[in-house]
């Protein structure tokens, strides 16, 4: 800042100069000397001042008409909210910038001020630039980040599935690390029979992103491989960052074989965690993913026999059912004899009910009868004082007095006992009389 | 390796054992056959699983060639 705040009272002296000096060859040419300069003398004059007494600077801005030329320079301007000047970043001084410039970005630049006569422009030539505020760092990682997103390689229908169980698994990461020493624990305890071969790169410093993408490719060559880990221990974001370059996020994306990404411990997400197909806090967790299979397919195997034993019981049971209730539905002539047997003895009790219905109904009968004959009998009309004779020579009943004549005998019949008697005298037609 | 191979092969077979089997369309002998099948497979399978033996390669690459060597993880359980 010191040295930014000098540049600009070393500048806006010599600015001021600039103007004295143009004050001095303006007059000069009209008064005296009468020199005219040409477009181009007073442009080199103009270059002179600008270039020598401005120079080198540090500028702060806000980038605006960015445009990237197929040559590879960078050209745009710089604002603030009074101003404008055009800039200017070759190829050569661009090539390593870690991020992309953007309209709208806010930038602390270092560069020269140089004069482009043909156009009567003067710009910035800018060596050095770094985004203000974030670091440069953050910002390319941000930027590719973006960058990749549009390109599709976090999307969800690239990522592979892995294999229902992985029994050859490649690891990328240093033969050194903690990284590899867990994986390896994992496995040897929860899945033993899980062959691993492994690929030890740099996991951090300037070479490891290019190690690391080229083991990827390298394990994808190797034919009998299920699966990829990625691995690396814990450590700051710095040491992580090999994991957050291009070339490993593409060479992620290229890989044949499915890959799980490991890198450091939990709060850390690298590019490579976003392209992986699958992605873990740490490098235990990646061998767990493998264990967890080995088990869950272990299970599933079990759950399989038992469905079998199932199964085959309930065909067999099933079966035997079936069987008893053909055997019912066969009959023997034995059988149809009995059911004949049967037939006769439900018709016979049959029969005798209806027999015993019928008597019974006959009885009922007959005793209502005798009821009423016994009503109807002498004996009870001579109960009721009547009595019967009967002319005894001839053993017929009196009913006529025309039957008899005097000295007849008459047997008479009481109700209790009986008497003989000789008519004394007869009379015609004295019923009234008598009684 | 071969066991290996195979080893998803074998687990869809057996997928569709189970399912034949439990559909209880197949006759008594049929079934007998599969579930015999079947519980080859299932014994297979899980012996492949729980297989012990492994191989813990590290891939070296000279002048471009690779090659495959014995790593030595006992010195890192060590550690």
């Amino acid at each position: 800042m010191q040295k930014l705040s000098k540049l600009e009272n070393n500048g806006l002296p010599s600015s001021r100069q600039s103007q004295k000096l143009e004050n001095n060859g303006l007059p000069s040419s009209r008064q005296s000397q009468k020199h005219i300069y040409t477009v181009s003398e007073i442009t080199q004059v103009i270059k002179v001042l600008l270039e020598e007494k401005v120079g080198e600077i540090w500028l702060e801005g806000e980038i605006s008409n960015f445009k990237a030329a197929t040559s590879g320079h960078f050209y745009f301007s710089l604002k603030d909210h009074g101003a404008l000047i055009l800039g200017a970043m070759f190829a050569h001084a661009n090539k390593n910038l870690k991020f992309k410039l953007e309209d709208g970005q806010k930038v602390i630049c270092f560069g020269k001020v140089d004069v482009y006569g043909p156009r009567g422009q003067y710009q910035i030539i800018v060596e050095r630039i770094e985004p203000k505020g974030v670091g440069a760092q953050q910002l390319a990682f941000e930027q590719l980040k973006k960058k990749l997103d549009q390109e599709g390689l976090f999307d969800a229908r690239h990522k592979k599935p892995l294999p229902q169980m992985p029994f050859t698994v490649g690891i990328v990461t240093s033969s050194k690390g903690a990284a590899v020493r867990d994986i390896l624990q994992i496995l040897k305890k929860g899945a033993s029979g899980v062959d691993v071969i492994l690929r030890s790169v740099r996991v951090q410093g300037e070479q490891a992103a290019a190690e690391i993408a080229q083991a990827i490719t390298d394990l994808n060559n190797l034919k009998p491989l299920d699966l990829i880990i990625v691995s690396r221990g814990g450590g700051s974001t710095e040491d992580l960052w090999s994991f957050n370059e291009e070339i490993v996020a593409r060479a992620i994306y290229n890989s044949r074989l499915p890959i799980i990404s490991a890198v450091g411990h939990q709060i850390n997400t690298t590019l490579s965690d976003l392209v992986a197909d699958v992605f873990v806090e740490t490098p235990s967790a990646a061998a767990k993913i493998i264990v967890d299979k080995k088990n869950a397919l272990l299970a599933r195997l079990a759950g399989f026999k038992y469905e079998m034993n199932f199964s085959i019981n309930n065909t067999i049971s099933d079966l035997k059912n079936r069987l008893t209730a053909f055997t019912h539905m066969l009959k023997s002539p034995r059988d149809h004899l009995f059911e004949k047997q049967q037939q006769i003895d439900e018709l016979f009790s049959g029969l005798n009910y209806n027999m015993r219905h019928a008597l019974e109904l006959a009885a009922q009968r007959s005793s209502a009868l005798i009821q009423r004959l016994e009503a109807l009998s002498p004996l009870a009309i001579l109960s009721r004082g009547y009595s019967l004779s009967v002319l005894v020579s001839q053993g017929a009943i009196l009913k006529d007095v025309g039957m008899i004549k005097p000295g007849d005998r008459l047997k008479t019949i009481l109700y209790k006992g009986a008497f003989t008697s000789a008519v004394l005298e007869v009379f015609n037609d004295e019923r009234k009389n008598l009684i | 390796m071969k066991e290996k191979t195979l080893f998803e092969e074998d687990l869809k077979k057996l997928q569709k054992i189970v399912e034949e089997l439990s559909s209880g369309k197949i006759t008594l002998g049929e079934s007998l056959k599969k579930y015999e099948e079947g519980v080859k497979l299932a014994q297979s399978c899980s012996a492949t699983l729980e297989e012990a033996q492994r191989k813990v390669e590290q891939l070296m690459k000279k002048d471009g060639k690779v090659s495959l060597e014995k790593f030595d993880d006992i010195e890192i359980e060590e550690k």
